[in-house]
């Protein structure tokens, strides 16, 4: 194994025990803090696979924004005894278990039988993960669908305008 | 692949680092004390340049106490957060062009990455949680409004730090920060080094601003208000704890100061010194005192506007960051453009 592997492993399993952990806690300012953890491996493991750019947005907009302003609204509600929080779930448990069983049985059904090696990458991932590259790509190949993107989210601060206004009123 | 080069350059930088830190301290009690028609500290050896030999020590002997119904894990863990991240963002500032030393090239720098800009901008996100969770987990009323306040405060003002790094880009076509530096090594007109500084006036402004916030400075320093907050998020902190804090604090700044240098102020550039006609070797070495000169003007200016303006009020600051900032952050981006393509 070179150096490139252990990194690697150790930030799957790092990233994997961060988001059962996150689930498992109680508190929602831990839960928090392991998804923080989780966002951050995440950005590791695409810096393993040459993904610079994706690497850096990740640790940026995911853990940094993102999570601050989660965290932000937790600490504001200020939940306190986490009991409260407790909910009766039901059925929904079940649900979620048959759903669950039925996503890893597929994942089984696609990576375990399979010859096929993983670990192979293309001979220019390397220069593919740059910024350059993805600018290249999101402003020749992928244009319009870049653009709606940007309508998407415009609209989604407009809606967020109005629904604050509205309260003021 | 050589481990040992990186290994002492950030041994170098480390010490380097921290040496100025505890100088900065004294340096902002002086001037500080200057403004004020104060002495300042002038007992602990000659003109008192042992005094933050003397206050490091007092910190390490100080007791360290936890509040009981504090979270203990994550109050330890705050401190930390805050300066792992305030030091690591060095890895990527140039600190001076490739010099010839021992017989090969050395790049004085630690990580010359491709993401260089977006690696600072992913970083100063990240240290927002030092101060954060401190003011959470101390389980105090007071440090936790200081450690929202510090959350809500990045948010908005990362965005226009952000936004005004573009022109930047824009005009070196790289995030790579050596890029950068070398792109502003040109002159403009003949005779004025074509730094960001002249070439984005508007920008350096916002960027300016906007990382006197992230870096927790007055007259941004909301988050440990003392009038209103006793002292914000660090009011449970004593000891060693908080001496990680404030030792954050000043090397926040000193990397701020690198930071502006190296975006706006031309980084190690030293203008017209290919006229000189110095050996390669005393070059080299002068460009890395410009760097250390501009870094250290950029730093006393930080401690001269903590000493001279006035804290905002929170809906003031919310305003500047809104409602100013964030336009002229695009105003600027607009016309970047507009004269790149003119």
């Amino acid at each position: 194994m070179n150096f490139e592997q252990i990194v690697f492993y150790l930030l799957a399993a790092v990233s994997a025990a961060s988001a059962v952990l996150m689930i498992l806690q109680r508190n929602p300012v831990n839960s928090a803090l392991f998804l923080i953890l989780n966002f951050f491996c995440l950005g590791g493991l695409y810096l393993t696979l040459h993904a610079q750019f994706i690497a850096m947005v990740q640790v940026l907009v995911y853990a940094g924004a993102i999570m601050v302003l989660f965290l932000f609204v937790i600490m504001l509600l200020s939940l306190g005894d986490e009991r409260r929080l407790k909910e009766s779930l039901g059925w929904k448990a079940y649900t979620a278990i048959a759903l669950t069983a039925g996503l890893l049985s597929e994942l089984f059904y696609i990576f375990v039988p399979s010859t096929q090696t993983f670990t192979s990458q293309s001979a220019n991932a390397a220069q593919m993960g740059t910024v350059e590259y993805i600018g290249t790509v999101l402003f020749t190949k992928f244009l319009f669908p870049f653009e709606v993107t940007s309508l998407l989210l415009l609209a989604a601060i407009v809606g967020a305008v109005i629904l604050a206004k509205k309260k003021i009123q | 692949m050589n481990i040992i080069e990186p290994l002492v350059k950030i041994a170098l930088i480390l010490l380097i680092n921290l040496t100025t830190v505890a100088y900065l301290v004294y340096t902002e009690r002086r001037v500080s004390a200057f403004i004020q028609n104060r002495v300042g500290p002038n007992r602990v050896g000659p003109m008192g340049l042992l005094q933050p030999v003397a206050d490091i020590v007092k910190l390490f002997f100080k007791e360290d106490i936890v509040p009981t119904a504090a979270n203990k894990f994550v109050h330890s863990l705050a401190p930390l957060i805050s300066l792992i991240v305030a030091l690591s963002t060095f890895a990527v500032i140039p600190f001076g062009n490739t010099i010839h030393l021992f017989g090969r090239d050395i790049k004085l720098m630690i990580a010359d990455v491709n993401v260089g800009l977006l690696y600072l901008l992913a970083l100063s996100s990240l240290g927002v949680y030092g101060i954060t969770l401190s003011g959470w987990s101390s389980n105090n009323k007071y440090s936790l409004l200081g450690g929202l306040r510090s959350s809500a405060q990045m948010i908005s003002y990362e965005l226009s730090m952000g936004l005004s790094i573009i022109g930047v880009l824009m005009i070196a076509g790289s995030l790579q920060l050596d890029k950068i530096v070398v792109h502003q090594g040109n002159y403009l007109g003949g005779f004025l080094p074509a730094w960001n500084i002249f070439l984005q006036p508007l920008g350096f402004i916002t960027f300016v601003v906007a990382y006197f916030a992230e870096t927790n400075r007055l007259p941004f320093d909301l988050p440990e208000a003392e009038p209103e907050l006793v002292g914000g998020y660090h009011t449970e902190y004593s000891g060693m704890k908080f001496g990680l804090f404030f030792l954050a604090e000043y090397a926040n700044m000193i990397t701020a100061s690198a930071v502006i240098t190296t975006l706006y102020l031309g980084g190690w550039q030293f203008p017209f010194i290919e006229n000189f006609g110095f050996s390669p070797l005393a070059v080299s070495l002068l460009q890395v005192a410009a760097f250390g000169v501009k870094v250290a003007l950029v730093l006393l200016f930080f401690i001269i506007v903590r000493w001279t303006i006035p804290r905002f009020r929170y809906d003031q600051l919310m305003n500047l960051g809104w409602k100013v900032m964030l336009p002229l952050a695009v105003l600027n981006i607009i016309i970047t453009g507009f004269f790149i393509l003119v």
